[in-house]
């Protein structure tokens, strides 16, 4: 089946088998392996990416299913070599050892500050259930949500990439050259 | 030049290694593609004990993209035996390890066949279409029933499950009395029975591997936590020259013990490669890696003590049985023996005699899981001090600290013959107690208990030690490990003042890359961010040890302090040259060498590029600034501290809530106090899921039944509290850098302070163990059933 895709700003267009998993195609395909594997019954969050703004773990979505769709990876998430809030605070505030787990905590974690901007520590806890970490005890990626939720938090600042409902309309205003990650 | 005036150690610098782990740039084994790559899948045994009569690969090798379908007979003659590094005893016994299995499968999981494919999703899809033929043999999954005598064999040819007995007796080693005598005479003897569940690490990146045979030597990356390890015994395994192939460990997702292996996966990769002349990679998936990675713990634990009424511990007698499963991996029967010397932990006790039988039977083999021995006993002690408390109607804390060894007692040789270096447990304990709020928790207690508050209140503690920095190669020969424990490193100054920093630790999450980069930077002065790190690569680091057994900062950067020194003293003789002084002339500092009295100075960053010109150099001085160095450790080292934990528990429902964590911890000097604090949350995330949630289950048959995450509970943020976490600092006397080792404490430490929590809670219901972990169904069931 042929799909058309537009990933962290870039727009593919590639024929996959219908079974092929989204993970597997911006894995395999696309090359963006920043997003990772870590399970295969969707408990682990490894592969949490955005699809339309929303988070899902790529590993539970066809690649089909994504055909005409906006995704966000973990690669998509600075801009013109700007960390963004979130990456920041887990570089701060020690959220992570190995950063397996990284790529998918910080989108579930965007996911998290869009639905609620200013969460307690057990709005965070909840928020990242779905996303397992083995190094960290989570403490310190607790801390870090919430830094960057006061980062992000209106007049905090330069006003800051939140990746909500709205964000279609940003992304297609972006080019290509500048929509390729990294810092 | 920069000099470097405040110190870099003990700084909370934020790490290096996390630009590329928060913007996806890494470098994980699975991400890696070479021209041709070819995937391999494997097919594994669906059940624990079982004769294979026949393989069908004929459908499989037909199906789309299949390249090459390979069974254990295609192996036999080249595979050899996968490596045990431990032979605990002259007449241990050791059934052959196959990869790839032959004639038998021995427990579920084993793999039986491989399929090489141009994708994996054909790799996948042609496994279904081999066909295996098995015929039952018995399942052996008790350990005690494996014991007794007519029991059905895991391995027949061996002509028992039981695989080794180790003892340690302290009447025999002279370095304590006789056991029984103690025992006998005991006003108060109490006899436990713990059960340490079986784990599995269940780090977060599945093992991945890359084999290149293509070209003068074999490549092999790995997700593995020992690159030079797995170099060598590939090489002895498979008869490989060992200049010929080379281990790179790129990004690596976590280990805990768990990526401490040489493993059938690699093996399998590398023949199959070679036979096919392309590079293949396998990757497996978690349901894979829970069943057939490694497992941890596993071992029954009888503990017999005796006390004097006054609270004096005088003997204590430990009886394990610990499951190795199927196989003999890399460590696994020397993971009991590292326990050995734990069971007296802290204390003071005059006579000790333990005694450990390592069992066969059909499941997962077992090896290291993070703390490997030191939790299993720290667990049960800890565990005994409170039931030795109930006993004498003691505060198990005064049991403690009447028992322990005092300060001014140091250094202290125990009666497992160790020597402890350094502590204090009685400022650790202090602190801890201070942070928790001891005496009014246990006046809530007191409260709860007079009113009958169906959710009890129980207080925890654990005041805990290990043996860290492994290890004294002579201590691990008298042990009959099968290598040293030295580690080596590198430290190179490149023409422009740069440095670069080879270690032979390989790291995979722990920050190594941050922490060494400190460390050089204050020795030799420069810039933090003028040290590079390399590591993981057999090519760049060519000789190493590796990462396990919290060895990294005590043994790994003493290594590279070594080679610093090194660097160091022929930079000083340049300098003199160019300043036209005596080297003896010239002290050290903030990167210059400055002559006595004077001001007048050159910096080491300078001379690196005088000796890179070599135009004017001292007669006999090489032209280069590079040294290696070779560390071994002449002791372990002893980290310690006091763990103190509040659980609440529903009495009606059986359910557990953590109501505080305290755990103050002595480490000794501290190089980068944010990467010591987040090992410590994160080793207290792993020991408490052990005490709450997680536990490998078999079915009768012998099948896994927790195969997946949906059944293996590894905690959620959502399951685990916060944690009130801080140190005191008691230097070890046995490095130069005063470090102890942190990578294994909270895990060890907090197993048994959440369980004696529980337990506490309940007691004057009658309960006096509940098995781990500790679910609402067991907690209930131990209080409406009364004592076990």
């Amino acid at each position: 089946m042929r799909i058309s895709v537009t990933v962290d700003g870039t727009t593919y267009t590639d024929d996959v088998e219908p079974r092929l998993l989204l993970v597997h195609y911006l894995r395999e395909r696309l090359g963006k392996t920043g997003t990772v594997v870590g399970c295969d019954t969707s408990n682990c969050g490894a592969c949490t990416v955005h699809l339309d703004g929303h988070s899902v773990k790529s590993c539970s979505v066809l690649a089909v299913q994504a055909d005409g769709s906006e995704i966000t990876t973990i690669e998509g998430l600075a801009r013109d070599g700007q960390l963004h809030p979130l990456q920041e605070a887990f570089h701060d505030r020690h959220a992570l050892q190995c950063g397996f787990c990284t790529p998918g905590m910080i989108m579930q974690s965007l996911d998290l500050l869009a639905d609620n901007p200013a969460p307690d520590e057990q709005a965070v806890r909840h928020g990242l259930e779905g996303n397992l970490c083995r190094c960290t005890g989570y403490q310190n990626i607790v801390s870090a949500v919430q830094d960057a939720a006061q980062k992000m938090s209106p007049g905090a600042g330069p006003e800051v990439e939140r990746v909500g409902d709205e964000m279609s309309g940003r992304h297609q205003a972006r080019t290509p050259a500048t929509s390729s990650g990294g810092e | 030049m920069t000099s470097t005036v405040e110190p870099e150690v003990g700084r909370a610098r934020l790490r290096k290694e996390d630009a590329r782990l928060i913007t996806g740039r890494t470098r994980w084994t699975d991400n890696i593609t070479l021209p041709g790559l070819l995937h391999m899948a494997i097919l594994r045994s669906p059940v624990a004990h079982a004769r294979i009569t026949n393989i069908d690969t004929s459908e499989a090798r037909e199906s789309s993209g299949v390249l090459a379908v390979v069974t254990g007979a295609d192996l036999a003659d080249e595979q050899g035996s996968l490596p045990c590094a431990w032979p605990i005893t002259e007449d241990m016994k050791a059934p052959d390890a196959p990869s790839l299995a032959v004639d038998t499968v021995n427990f579920a999981g084993e793999a039986v066949a491989v399929v090489v494919a141009r994708s994996s999703y054909e790799a996948h899809d042609a496994l279904d279409a081999i066909d295996v033929d098995y015929e039952d043999l018995p399942v052996v999954l008790d350990m005690q029933e494996a014991i007794a005598d007519g029991a059905d064999l895991v391995h027949p040819g061996l002509g028992t499950n039981s695989s080794a007995t180790w003892i340690f007796d302290s009447g025999e080693a002279g370095s304590g009395g006789n056991v029984d005598e103690a025992l006998g005479q005991g006003e108060v003897v109490v006899e436990r029975t713990f059960r340490q569940q079986r784990l599995i690490p269940a780090f977060m990146e599945p093992r991945s591997v890359v084999v290149d045979p293509t070209g003068e030597q074999i490549t092999m990356w790995s997700a593995t936590q020992i690159p030079h390890i797995l170099r060598l015994m590939l090489a002895m395994t498979l008869g490989l020259p060992e200049h010929k192939v080379r281990v790179i460990a790129p990004d690596v997702g976590g280990g805990f013990g768990g990526k401490l292996q040489v493993t059938p996966e690699e093996v399998i990769s590398l023949l199959v490669a070679r036979k096919l002349g392309r590079p293949v990679k396998y990757t497996e998936s978690r349901s894979e890696s829970l069943q057939s990675a490694h497992h941890g713990r596993d071992q029954i634990q009888k503990l017999t003590m005796s006390a004097r009424r006054d609270g004096t511990i005088t003997g204590l007698k430990v009886d394990l049985l610990a499951d190795m499963g199927a196989y003999l991996r890399l460590v696994t029967p020397g993971v009991p023996i590292l326990g050995a010397f734990m069971f007296n932990a802290i204390y003071k006790i005059p006579a000790y005699r333990f005694t450990c039988t390592n069992v066969f039977t059909n499941k997962t083999p077992t090896d290291a899981y993070r703390g490997a021995g030191r939790p299993e006993a720290t667990f049960a002690i800890e565990r005994m001090m409170d039931e030795v408390a109930v006993e004498l109607g003691m505060e198990p804390l005064e049991l403690r600290e009447k028992n322990w060894i005092k300060h001014e007692e140091f250094p202290f040789t125990t009666v497992s013959t160790l020597t402890y270096d350094s502590g204090n447990y009685e400022a650790a304990t202090e602190k801890a107690k201070e942070l928790f709020g001891y005496d009014a928790l246990r006046a809530e207690q007191a409260e709860r208990r007079a009113q009958g508050d169906p959710v009890q209140l129980g207080i925890g503690i654990s005041t805990f030690t290990e043996m860290c920095g492994l290890a004294p190669s002579r201590v691990l020969g008298s042990l009959s490990y099968g290598a040293g424990g030295w580690e080596h490193a590198a430290v190179r100054m490149l023409p422009t003042g740069k440095v670069e920093v080879v270690t032979g630790s390989s790291p995979h999450g722990q920050g190594h890359e941050t922490a060494w980069s400190q460390i050089v930077a204050d020795q030799l002065g420069v810039p933090f961010d003028d040290v590079e790190v390399l590591h993981g690569d057999t090519q760049s680091s060519h000789k190493g040890l590796d990462t396990y057994g919290s060895r990294s900062l005590t043994v790994g950067a003493m290594a590279v302090l070594k080679a610093g020194a090194k660097v160091i003293e022929k930079a000083r003789t340049v300098a003199a040259h160019m300043m036209e002084c005596s080297p003896d002339d010239l002290e050290f500092a903030h990167g210059k060498f400055t002559v006595k009295g004077t001001d007048s100075s050159t910096g080491i960053q300078d001379v690196a590029l005088a000796v890179f010109a070599a135009h004017d150099l001292p007669d006999g001085v090489e032209p280069s600034l590079d040294s290696e160095a070779t560390f071994d450790p002449e002791n372990f080292s002893f980290p310690h501290g006091t763990h103190l934990c509040a659980a609440e528990v529903d009495t009606e429902t059986g359910a557990v809530r953590l109501r505080s964590y305290v755990s103050v911890d002595d480490v000794g000097a501290v190089v980068n106090p944010l990467i010591v604090e987040g090992q410590v949350h994160g080793g207290l995330a792993q020991g408490i899921a052990q005490a709450l949630f997680e536990e490998a289950v078999h079915d009768e048959s012998g099948t896994l039944t927790t195969g997946t995450l949906v059944d293996y509970l590894v905690p959620s943020a959502a399951d685990l509290p916060s944690f009130t976490t801080d140190r005191t600092e008691t230097r070890s006397t046995t490095n130069e850098l005063g470090v102890k080792g942190v990578g294994e404490a909270g895990t060890i430490a907090s197993t048994p302070a959440v369980v004696n929590a529980i337990v506490d809670a309940v007691r004057h219901l009658g309960v006096n163990d509940i098995e781990m972990p500790c679910t609402p169904m067991r907690v209930w069931q131990a209080i409406h059933g009364g004592a076990r």
